[in-house]
């Protein structure tokens, strides 16, 4: 090696081997470093600032009134919003109804019968897709092949809207799940004489089940806080629904309809219930790490 | 054993396997079809959009799209206002949040942090991106806006002389919304940044190390461009987002369908429109709504393709 102009000189024996950089360029570092971190806290802080006025605004409204009492009227005091909680679960249970056999079916066509195939990267293609259309087109749709056709806004129409939302999230990640079941299972279950449907149904289902676990509680978290598919679907009501074809109150809805009204009360509700909600989720987003930890496989 | 039940429970067997290869048979069928259904379902909702809105495209035509009244009053409708919100609202949103949400990945995929603390703040990050766009909304009314209303208000003293910010600041506007919107995709952006840096290979950075160059020589010059492709798919998933995004723009930007030059009037986009007007619209007025929706359809699914393409050229490059 040529020896470089710039080297310490031979007197400081203990930096011969140290080369510093130039004073520029390291506090062109300090503020880059300065100016990530800055950025880390800035949004830091809305995040903090959510929890906290959820938590702060909603928490002194709580009681068991809510989860018992119907809305009340404006200048009203106290209520609740029992059947929007009631009304949420429902519109749900359709979603989870609807969105699971056709994730989970989906999934296994995909990794157990066409992987790796042109067919597979078509579907795959289809569901990327459709995760990225924007909520209230479903909305429009279920509106369209629902609300129409029964004339009525209902809780199946909001069901069926949350479905679609929930179709790629569970597919995707029962996929996963499925993938990551070793070939070597697969083989020894036809070795001794399962078809295809009993080693899928019977060994291989069953070893997928925390990843499929996982991908319909996420699923379910994202479409709990889901507003306005069921805004154009569900619309509201402000007692509890009579059956699945009639318009249906949800907790998100709520929260929309109470946040723009002028009323104390009524804006403290809304307050309630997301805090109600933002718990739910964050419940449901910790059962799904747990359970995704639970890999049979791995 | 005689061999008359060697025959029977051979001929049993036989039939069982009839059975078991016809259910092998319909169970491979019906999940080729709930496959094929998710697949096509795309093309289902986009012809039932299209069916209902069918009257304002027959009356309306590409004139829709550049007509700029929409007015139930006078049963005449136009979308300009509603798209130039939309792209507008999620161009301000895409600036706030872009370089918030890569700064944030840099300073999360580097080793600023202890491993430890990492992880848990990866965690909050999800936690950022499930919070319901509704309580963002409800947040941004009532904490967010009148927080920033002075700095606002001081911004429309100051430059009130530039169009663009010469209305006085008020609770709803298109710049209110877009502040809110940018906070919610930033979750977006900083994920999927935040992957595409750490999967690029380590013998990258060690190579630009070596060559003596620093930390932040290495990001900027070596890290960032070969993890392009990657940021660049997760900004326009993000303006996929928030070119959809409903309840955030429906809270807090107004609702008027005009164009202003000044970011702190109301505005209205596709998404708040739907919202706002379809419990209660019928006739050509609900035609009008789903036309504007499979504007928006159109919209974000080229926007979301485009990601697509972008992001799997990323991972064969990986």
């Amino acid at each position: 090696m040529a020896p470089v102009s710039d080297q310490p000189q031979p007197g400081s024996s203990q930096d011969a081997m140290s080369y510093s950089v130039s004073p520029k360029r390291k506090w062109f570092g300090t503020f880059m470093t300065v100016l990530v971190t800055g950025c880390a806290l800035l949004l830091a802080l809305p995040l903090f600032s959510i929890l906290w006025t959820v938590i702060s605004r909603g928490a002194p409204s709580f009681s068991l009134d809510l989860f018992t009492q119907l809305p009340p009227p404006p200048l009203m005091k106290g209520g609740g919003f029992g059947n929007a909680i009631v009304g949420s679960l429902i519109v749900l249970g359709i979603a989870a109804l609807i969105s699971v056999p056709f994730g989970v079916m989906a999934a296994i066509f995909v990794s157990e019968f066409a992987r790796g195939t042109k067919f597979a990267n078509f579907v795959r293609f289809g569901i990327n897709v459709l995760s990225g259309v924007p909520s209230i087109i479903m909305g429009l749709f279920a509106y369209g092949v629902v609300v129409l056709a029964t004339g009525s806004f209902s809780a199946l129409a909001g069901g069926i809207a949350l479905a679609i939302l929930m179709v790629p999230i569970v597919e995707r990640t029962a996929e996963e799940g499925l993938k990551s079941v070793p070939m070597e299972t697969r083989q020894g279950a036809i070795g001794v004489g399962a078809t295809n449907f009993q080693t899928i149904i019977q060994i291989v289902l069953p070893a997928a089940l925390p990843s499929i676990a996982t991908g319909v509680t996420l699923s379910l978290a994202r479409a709990s806080g889901e507003t306005a598919p069921l805004l154009i679907t569900a619309l509201f009501n402000q007692y509890y629904a009579k059956g699945v074809l009639e318009p249906i109150a949800t907790l998100p809805v709520l929260i929309y309809n109470f946040a723009g009204a002028p009323y104390k009360n009524q804006q403290a509700l809304a307050w309630a219930a997301s805090l109600l909600l933002v718990m739910l989720i964050l419940v449901v987003s910790i059962i799904a790490r747990s359970l995704s930890r639970r890999q049979t496989f791995g | 054993m005689s061999s008359s039940t060697i025959y029977e429970s051979s001929g049993a067997a036989n039939k069982s396997v009839a059975t078991a290869r016809l259910i092998d048979r319909i169970f491979f069928g019906l999940t080729c079809a709930f496959a094929v259904s998710i697949a096509v379902i795309l093309l289902w909702i986009t012809a039932s959009l299209f069916s209902i809105a069918y009257p304002a495209i027959a009356k309306y035509g590409l004139g829709f799209i550049t007509a700029s009244r929409w007015s139930p009053v006078e049963d005449l409708y136009g979308a300009l206002p509603q798209i130039y919100g939309t792209i507008m609202s999620s161009f301000i949103a895409l600036l706030i949040a872009v370089p918030l949400g890569v700064g944030v990945a840099i300073f999360l995929s580097e080793d600023f942090l202890p491993a430890k603390i990492r992880t848990p703040v990866a965690f909050v990050i999800e936690l950022l991106a499930a919070v319901p766009s509704v309580v963002y909304g409800l947040w941004g009314i009532f904490v967010l806006v009148p927080a920033i209303k002075p700095f606002l208000e001081g911004i429309y003293r100051t430059f009130g002389w530039i169009p663009l910010f010469s209305t006085a600041p008020d609770i709803r506007g298109l710049f209110q919304a877009s502040l809110v919107l940018g906070i919610m995709i930033s979750p977006i952006i900083i994920a999927i940044s935040r992957d595409a840096l750490m999967s690029l290979p380590p013998q990258l950075r060690q190579g630009s190390l070596a060559l003596g160059a620093t930390r932040w020589e290495t990001i900027l010059k070596v890290l960032l461009p070969a993890a392009l492709s990657g940021i660049i798919g997760a900004v326009m998933l993000a303006l996929g987002r928030a070119l959809g995004e409903t309840m955030a723009a429906a809270m807090l930007i107004g609702n008027a369908p005009r164009i202003s030059a000044s970011v702190f009037d109301p505005a209205s986009t596709i998404a708040s429109l739907i919202a706002n007007q379809f419990a209660e619209a019928s006739g050509l007025q609900l035609s009008s709504l789903l036309y504007t929706g499979l504007i928006l359809m159109l919209l974000t699914l080229t926007v979301n393709i485009l990601a697509e393409v972008v992001i799997s050229r990323f991972q064969q490059i990986e």
